[in-house]
């Protein structure tokens, strides 16, 4: 809901409109402002697919991990480098923006990794020891997803001043939006630029971390079949670690680059929305798939601002869900099929 | 989650303290049926007479004992359908607020002076003084049609999708009403709905159960809450008789392993559309009883965030033990509303409500994943005659 009139397109009280003309005439600007949404939730997804290839657990505090992160970037904008927020826009010329992101993205990661590791370690574990049901693990998730949220809404605000609460942060605009150039008559904000180039140095890192190395063999193989992979001498609880670790990560960076496209959307509920969403898009490239993560990711982006642009402005969240309704019922499996480790029958 | 695993698992020192279950069960198992009724009748009367004669222990200073019971009866009944699907079938539903808001909505249709289908008056179908009452049916009815419409696309995906599915649909629901405004007045919502006109008299122009009636005691909070009750016991026989009946048995065989079933010969996907429409149903008809106590419905009274405090009153008060969920029901509402301006290190402790459900859910799913009041599995089939069978050869085996 944060997210819902910050587009081009203003907010509008009719009830439902077929608008095919305004998606017609805007296709390659709802495209390329998709493409900045769909790259946010991608990075998001790959902590859900990953998760749930390895534990086959829906990470549902994972959007309250992408929340915490939000405020780990605001913290460190705000404590560290010594912003004040207003809402006017800051202009430090472009090399040194880039580089405050770079540190404020970095410590987005850190918190939103650390605060992964600590949700694995503190509900899941111990779950795992006993063996339990993936319902009681589902529960676990939603009640994590409560205490963080609950932590950020009421105890928050007594431990750093003027942090948590009901209200949004005050805005920090490190990045005024400005047009750079245009294609097919779209125009590409320098936002835009920041959030696709940085996604995509991301999700590339991650698929050779995945798909190249040591440890993405691990986690390939605990996926396929952890029993074995222990036999062989993986060692499984390093390997859920570490994908928690990776999930939160990326979590961590795709809050900072949320945080430029909506400054105003860091709140304790920020994360609900958007961690559904992603889930989505995890499910829609097919679950348990890295590559289908950064697919589904960036389809859902394009396809909710085309029905944004068809059905009017408010029912954009219908349309993720309704998307996602419809991927399951026509193919569960998602577009690139379940396969971190196997297709699951 | 099944008995095996409870009589496997150590007995530890906390064992006692979680289960207050157990030794009450013992006891309320070795009662004979008269006795049973006995103690039930005794038991709902005292309940009853709860808001009439409060102890001071109990009630809630900040805000009304009646409203307080009222709204926890509301809860109860959907804990109790949404026992249905969660702890009988083992459907996980994060979407049950849908079904609320869906039954909400059709009382206040079709009841409220601001909603384009109002059918209360001269021009509409429904006399001003029955109104409420002939529209509980009708929102059971669309709610159960919700529910059937939801569950024949979605009963056939794996446990885990189903609930993001369900949750999607709980939230689509609260956005079409809030983005339907020509139909639901949008976020301002629909207001002066109706309700049932009883006991008119000089002093309650309106009835007991009109917002008028707001002083004393007898306020028309107790009055639905007495309401509430009455429909609740006849949900909980419906919903009783179900679980003992083949429908029952077929949903804890789904529950426990649906591939097994569907090899015995049970129609899964049959059964656990029969589980979502009835949970669907009784979600509809607490719908109701909440547009008519309140009046008034908005979108933001529908949130999802509520299917989830449904979902701690289910897990906390032991899935698939219909008394149980209505304990669970009344902790969830209850102990915010007690907490409700008591403050602790300069934070007001009624705030922290969903804190402390979500704390106490990761706590519960670690050490008592069944909850407070598990469920105890029965031999279903033949119920107490097969129990005394087995019972007697193991006291022939002790003899001998």
């Amino acid at each position: 809901m944060i997210h819902q009139c910050v587009d081009q397109f203003a907010c509008q009280a009719a009830n439902i409109n077929f608008n095919v003309d305004g998606l017609l005439n805007g296709f390659w600007q709802l495209s390329i402002d998709g493409l900045s949404w769909g790259a946010i939730y991608a990075l998001v997804a790959v902590g859900y697919t990953l998760v749930f290839g390895v534990l086959r657990l829906i990470n549902f505090a994972h959007s309250e991990i992408f929340m915490l992160g939000m405020f780990g970037a605001y913290f460190c904008l705000d404590f560290i480098l010594g912003f004040t927020p207003s809402g006017n826009a800051y202009n430090k010329g472009v090399a040194l923006t880039i580089l405050y992101l770079a540190i404020a993205m970095i410590f987005a990661m850190l918190v939103s990794g650390l605060a992964a590791l600590g949700l694995e370690a503190v509900a899941y574990r111990p779950l795992r020891r006993r063996n339990a049901r993936s319902l009681t693990f589902l529960i676990t998730a939603i009640g994590m997803s409560f205490v963080l949220q609950e932590f950020v809404h009421f105890i928050l605000p007594h431990i750093i001043k003027g942090y948590g609460g009901s209200n949004a942060q005050q805005p920090i605009i490190l990045v005024q939006p400005k047009t750079q150039f245009t294609v097919f008559g779209a125009s590409v904000s320098n936002v835009t630029i920041v959030i696709v180039v940085a996604a995509t140095v991301l999700a590339l890192l991650t698929d050779i971390a995945i798909n190249r190395t040591k440890f993405g063999r691990g986690i390939r193989a605990v996926a396929q079949d952890s029993t074995t992979a222990t036999l062989m001498g993986v060692s499984r609880e390093r390997i859920i670690m570490m994908t928690f670790l990776i999930g939160g990560v990326l979590a961590g960076a795709a809050s900072l680059l949320y945080m430029l496209k909506v400054p105003q959307g860091i709140i304790y509920s920020g994360g609900f929305l958007l961690g559904i969403k992603a889930f989505s898009a995890a499910v829609l490239g097919g679950i348990g798939n890295l590559r289908g993560a950064l697919l589904g990711g960036l389809l859902l982006g394009i396809m909710e601002n085309y029905g944004q642009a068809v059905f009017g402005t408010q029912w954009r969240d219908v349309v993720a869900f309704v998307l996602l309704v419809l991927v399951l019922l026509i193919r569960p499996t998602g577009i690139l099929g379940e396969s971190l480790g196997k297709a699951r029958a | 989650m099944s008995h095996r695993d409870q009589e496997g698992a150590p007995p530890s020192k906390w064992s006692g303290l979680l289960a207050p279950g157990d030794v009450l069960r013992q006891w309320w198992t070795d009662l004979d049926r008269v006795a049973k009724w006995g103690v039930g009748a005794v038991l709902f009367g005292m309940l009853a007479l709860l808001p009439l004669f409060t102890p001071a222990f109990l009630n809630t200073p900040g805000i009304s004992f009646g409203g307080t019971m009222a709204a926890f009866v509301m809860v109860a009944i959907i804990a109790i359908g949404l026992n249905v699907v969660v702890g009988q079938a083992g459907l996980l539903d994060l979407g049950y607020v849908g079904f609320y808001a869906v039954g909400a909505y059709t009382v206040a249709l079709l009841t409220s002076p601001t909603s384009p289908w109002n059918q209360v008056g001269a021009d509409g179908f429904l006399s001003t003084d029955w109104a409420w009452l002939a529209c509980v049916p009708l929102a059971m009815g669309v709610t159960a049609l919700a529910g059937l419409i939801l569950g024949i696309p979605t009963l056939r995906l794996r446990g885990d999708y189903l609930a993001i599915v369900t949750l999607g649909f709980g939230e689509i629901i609260r956005l079409l009403a809030d983005n339907l405004a020509d139909i639901t007045n949008g976020s301002r919502g629909l207001d002066r709905i109706a309700y049932p006109r009883l006991l008119e008299n000089a002093q309650r122009p309106n009835g007991v159960f009109s917002n008028g009636n707001a002083s004393g005691n007898m306020n028309y909070g107790t009055w639905w809450f007495w309401l509430g009750l009455v429909l609740m016991i006849v949900i909980l026989l419906f919903v009783g008789n179900l679980e003992r009946s083949r429908v029952g048995r077929a949903w804890v065989a789904i529950r426990e392993d649906e591939d097994a079933a569907e090899v015995m010969g049970v129609n899964t996907f049959k059964f656990k559309l029969w589980a979502f429409v009835i949970g669907a149903g009784i979600g509809g008809l607490s719908g109701a009883l909440y547009a008519g106590q309140v009046q008034y419905v908005a979108p933001t009274n529908f949130n999802i965030i509520n299917s989830m405090l449904f979902l701690v009153a289910v897990v906390l008060g032991g899935q698939g033990n219909k008394l149980g969920v209505i304990f669970g029901a009344f902790i969830i509402v209850y102990l915010p509303n007690r907490l409700l301006g008591v403050h602790f290190l300069g934070v007001n402790l009624g705030d922290l409500k969903y804190l402390f459900f979500g704390l106490a859910l990761v706590v519960l799913m670690i050490f008592r994943p069944q909850g407070l009041f598990p469920v105890r599995q029965q031999l279903l089939a033949y119920g107490k005659s097969a129990k005394n069978l087995l019972r007697a050869a193991d006291d022939e085996k002790a003899a001998a």
